[in-house]
């Protein structure tokens, strides 16, 4: 395990699997589904050995191409990275499991080319975005994330993507945009890209520059929360989400916690409570945008017309109480944040596969909240329906309860205890409604023929992806109270910035496992101090 | 200065017009708006370097190892990235607007005419 190179191996797995499954994917379908399932597989696997590593608290910093820190590009890797590879892990496999799942005809995976290639490359794209600890290079991940994605929502084509595709491509367009200008804006005042540089320099910016780093510290702020699909920038995700195909939108479900991920890094390490004359820059916007986010994010569920629309506004919820969480500031508020992140991303996976089941077992009905008829899976699907919506509403037993009512206690000492515990209960109220409804609608209100002409069953793979999720989802509750310790830390983590810093900033070159002049094959290499 | 002045109006210029294009409504002025936005997002990463004449980026040996004698060449990587991956994205987005207008047979943003729209706005 003393390896140094074990935090790029999430990145460069995927690329090296994704870069083979080109060559492969067309000529031999059968293999590449197989490869793309090991190389899932292992990344899910490395994912755990690493957040057991990140358990003991240190944080791990690795030099890309041995440059030191901070000249080249670092990756770090500490409990709230662990945290969020080892959900991408769970929730990929999946998807991946779900996509390559039923007749040959019908498979996702076959709807159309370079399924796996895509899928692969956003799943470097997410490890990349959660490990990098330079500022450019997460701009860079973001793009790979995104550029996937746009490949993953166009699959299998189709009007319906092709319109969702413009508005989505738009407008990541322009928040790439803004981002590259609030970090070049960065750059340009610190001469550093690397966070824990920024950290440094920014907290000792001279008065005269800071309105400077402010504004590009907000600027990142409007690009994160374009990402994690806060209140004025929400209105692409539910359009987006429903016209993607179900393996998709269920990895999709951990891509707005990218934006939540960098807003917990940046507005900690560099813009927290330190950062000097921009210090607690997010502080007076989250919880009021969450804040609003959550009350529309509630009516939006009661006004949905499909399953999957309705899905769509509780990913928004989901990110509305993130965000708030994370702008309320206190360790406590974090670490519950923390705690619901991973329960919100995974039912959220959930309900877009089941979604897809229900929607396939009504033939022609889809997944339209009408009474229609149903085949012959109501029972089993109605029992899980049943099962994802306590979850998602966060009634007991199950972690969601856990992870709101975490928050609610610790929202009580902030400034907005009142105002959190009214909205937030008032639109899980409105959330269990809308379940309700759709519930029985779905479920309870067929009308005759009971059986639609055309039902496609639930395959063995199919139940066995769904099957995954809620064990994770059950484990989740089961292994709450170490889940909430180890989030707990992991806010503590983030709010002691001075370890992550050293550990960046100290990193050391590795020593070349060979002699440079065997690389080389010439006269030796000038001897370095 | 009056050079800086000059980069600066241009790339406020250039955003303005780029954000302009792309809150209409057709998809080809939303894609020439974010065209324009690329265009003055590289601009400005460029001349986050500082404008300066007559310093190269990569130490020769000939001027003293100094910032004084050389550009910044970090704006200079971070642009070229930054051109590229704008590039990539300005094609994508063509293609996907081509093919959405073949399905829809519009080239509204939403895919179609909203219902009692001024016809005849782009017909000259």
């Amino acid at each position: 395990m003393n390896w140094p190179h074990w935090i790029v191996l999430p990145v460069v797995l995927p690329l090296v699997a994704g870069a083979l499954l080109l060559l492969v994917e067309r000529s031999r379908p059968g293999v590449a589904a197989r490869l793309s399932l090991v190389a899932t597989s292992a990344h899910l696997v490395l994912a755990i050995a690493l957040a057991v590593q990140a358990a003991d608290g240190s944080v791990r910093a690795y030099l890309l191409g041995n440059w030191s820190a901070p000249f080249g590009i670092a990756l770090a890797l500490d409990r709230l990275s662990a945290l969020l590879l080892v959900l991408t892990g769970v929730i990929a496999l999946a998807a991946v499991v779900y996509a390559v799942a039923g007749e040959a005809n019908s498979r996702v995976d076959r709807l159309g080319p370079h399924f796996h290639t895509l899928f692969q490359f956003q799943l470097m794209g997410l490890s990349g975005a959660f490990l990098t600890a330079d500022l450019f290079n997460l701009f860079v991940f973001f793009e790979v994330l995104l550029i996937a994605s746009y490949g993953l929502l166009l699959h299998a084509g189709g009007a319906a993507r092709l319109r969702a595709a413009i508005h989505y491509v738009s407008f990541n367009l322009a928040g790439s945009a803004l981002f590259l200008i609030a970090v070049s804006a960065l750059y340009g005042i610190t001469g550093t890209l690397n966070m824990a540089d920024l950290a440094e320099r920014v907290a000792q910016l001279p008065a005269e520059r800071a309105a400077l780093a402010r504004s590009a510290g907000l600027l990142l702020l409007v690009v994160f929360c374009v990402k994690a699909a806060l209140l004025p920038l929400y209105f692409w995700l539910p359009a987006t989400y429903s016209a993607a195909s179900a393996p998709v939108a269920a990895l999709f479900a951990i891509m707005t916690k990218v934006g939540v991920y960098s807003v917990a890094r940046m507005y900690t390490l560099v813009f927290g409570a330190e950062g000097g004359p921009a210090a607690n820059l997010a502080s007076p916007w989250l919880p009021v945008l969450g804040l609003g986010t959550i009350a529309l994010a509630a009516v939006g569920v009661l006004a949905a017309r499909s399953l999957r629309g309705m899905i769509g506004y509780l990913v928004i919820a989901s990110a509305g109480t993130l965000l708030l969480a994370l702008g309320l500031g206190s360790r406590e508020t974090v670490a519950a944040a923390l705690f619901y992140l991973v329960n919100s991303s995974l039912v959220v996976a959930v309900l877009y596969l089941l979604a897809d089941r229900i929607g396939a077992q009504r033939g022609g009905h889809g997944d339209v909240l009408a009474p229609g008829p149903f085949g012959d899976e109501r029972a089993a699907l109605g029992a899980a329906y049943f099962v994802a919506a306590i979850a998602v509403c966060g009634l007991p037993p199950l972690a969601g309860f856990l992870g709101k009512s975490l928050l609610l206690a610790a929202a009580r000492q902030t400034d907005y205890g009142a105002w959190v515990w009214a909205i937030v209960l008032g639109s899980s109220l409105a959330i269990v409604i809308a379940l309700v409804r759709a519930g029985s609608r779905i479920f309870w209100k067929p009308f005759e023929p009971a059986a639609p002409a055309v039902a496609a069953g639930t395959s063995s793979v199919q139940a066995l992806a769904l099957g995954g999720l809620f064990a994770a989802l059950l484990l989740n509750t089961a292994a709450a109270g170490p889940l909430a310790r180890f989030t707990g830390a992991a806010a503590q983590q983030l709010f002691e910035r001075r370890p992550y810093i050293d550990a960046v900033l100290g990193a050391r070159p590795v020593p070349p496992a060979l002699p440079i002049r065997e690389i080389v094959g010439g006269k030796p290499a000038k001897e370095r101090p | 200065m009056t050079v800086e002045l000059l980069l600066a109006i241009g790339v406020g210029v250039l955003t303005a017009s780029g954000v302009w294009l792309l809150l209409r409504a057709r998809v080809f002025d939303v894609i020439v708006g974010l065209t324009l936005l690329s265009y003055a997002v590289n601009l400005f990463i460029f001349l986050t370097g500082r404008v300066r004449v007559g310093s190269p980026p990569i130490v020769d040996g000939r001027l003293a190892p100094t910032l004084a004698d050389y550009a910044d060449p970090l704006p200079q990587a971070l642009v070229l990235t930054a051109i590229v991956i704008s590039f990539a994205m300005t094609a994508l987005i063509l293609v996907i607007a081509l093919r959405a207008s073949a399905e829809t047979g519009s080239d509204h943003v939403d895919g179609a005419e909203p219902a009692g729209a001024r016809t005849g706005e782009r017909e000259q």
